[in-house]
């Protein structure tokens, strides 16, 4: 009997041990943006309030926060007081109100307050579709230059913006100062 | 009564079986374009219900990028552009058929490599066994023998 077969039982155990505890942590539902590093998607629409119409040069100039919201989304009532939370401090959330109702969309910025600077209405996915949107809420990270930096999918709340967006934010923030 | 009352699940499982499939209703210019069209549902990854592909899930991107899809039909646009349109967008993830470079080729040829990594060691077990035991090292030598009579002798008086 050849000892180190004895031994094999216990590797293949420890084996999948390590895979299953890397599977725990896995989050296989958020896909890793194929948008990163790449500018800003061209697109011109109308703001929500209807009075402009908005391209991707009004994005430009300062970093800020690109959030993807809908009122048929309720993850998005979740990280809505949030996101005026964020406001107030000074951080720069423009909106892109994905596949919606307009007046409903108007009625939700002014029961739960506007947290954005632009109002991007995207009333047919066009530009959800450009920037790679599956689902809402998403939130995308750009500098001032219009590039695309960090998506993150799912709710933003306090843990989500000290942990992963406060940081990269501030670092673009001192980026673009000269 | 259990008898209908199993046929009735039964039904329902069949049912969700055939009504799985989406439904839309596009006009194609022909019958090659349709079967595009069906070709590359089935290639692309729903990237918000992970396990289906687009032709098969319900959900509104799916739907949405059946649509895009047709519509770049439409337009003239081939295959490959079609595809490099969603990878653009959704990443290396939509595809099922993945693209052929440095980060997938161990998923492309991984297989191949275990396989004949497989034979290889098959091979080379089969010739061990099969060399025959040199001769002389079935021999006892002088010291050997001497213990095995020793011990034949044990067992003898033993008895």
């Amino acid at each position: 009997m050849k000892r180190w077969i004895m031994v094999v039982p216990l590797a293949v155990f420890l084996l999948m041990a390590v895979f299953l505890y890397k599977g725990l942590f896995l989050k296989p539902d958020e896909l890793p943006s194929a948008m990163i590093g790449k500018p800003f998607p061209a697109f011109s629409l109308a703001s929500v309030q209807g009075e402009r119409t908005l391209t991707e040069a009004d994005l430009l100039g300062r970093p800020a926060l690109v959030n993807v919201w809908a009122t048929w989304c309720p993850s998005c009532k979740v990280e809505h007081p949030y996101l005026n939370q964020l406001a107030e401090q000074g951080v720069v959330i423009h909106g892109v109100n994905y596949k919606d109702d307009n007046a409903a969309a108007l009625k939700w910025l002014a029961e739960f307050h506007n947290p954005y600077q632009l109002d991007i209405r995207d009333e047919q996915g066009s530009l959800g579709l450009d920037l790679g949107v599956y689902g809402a809420p998403e939130t995308f990270l750009i500098d001032a230059k219009g590039i695309i930096r960090y998506k993150h999918v799912g709710v933003v709340d306090a843990t989500v913006w000290r942990e992963q967006l406060a940081p990269l934010y501030q670092g673009l923030v001192d980026e673009a100062k000269p | 009564m259990k008898r209908g009352l199993a046929a009735a699940v039964l039904g329902l499982f069949l049912g969700l079986g055939v009504a799985r499939a989406a439904i839309d209703t596009y006009q194609f210019r022909d019958d090659a374009e349709r079967e595009r069209y069906q070709q590359l549902t089935k290639e692309l990854r729903c990237p918000k219900c992970q396990n289906q592909d687009i032709a098969d899930s319900n959900a509104p991107i799916a739907a949405d990028l059946r649509r895009e899809i047709f519509r770049m039909l439409g337009e003239g646009k081939s295959n490959q552009q079609i595809v490099e349109f969603m990878v653009d967008r959704y990443g290396d993830f939509v595809r099922y058929k993945p693209a052929l470079n440095g980060r997938t080729w161990l998923l492309w040829f991984g297989p191949g490599i275990l396989l004949v990594g497989g034979f290889v060691v098959l091979a080379v077990i089969v010739r061990r066994r099969r060399r025959p035991v040199p001769a002389g090292s079935q021999e006892l030598s002088a010291e050997q023998r001497e213990r095995l009579a020793k011990l034949l002798e044990k067992e003898r008086t033993h008895d």
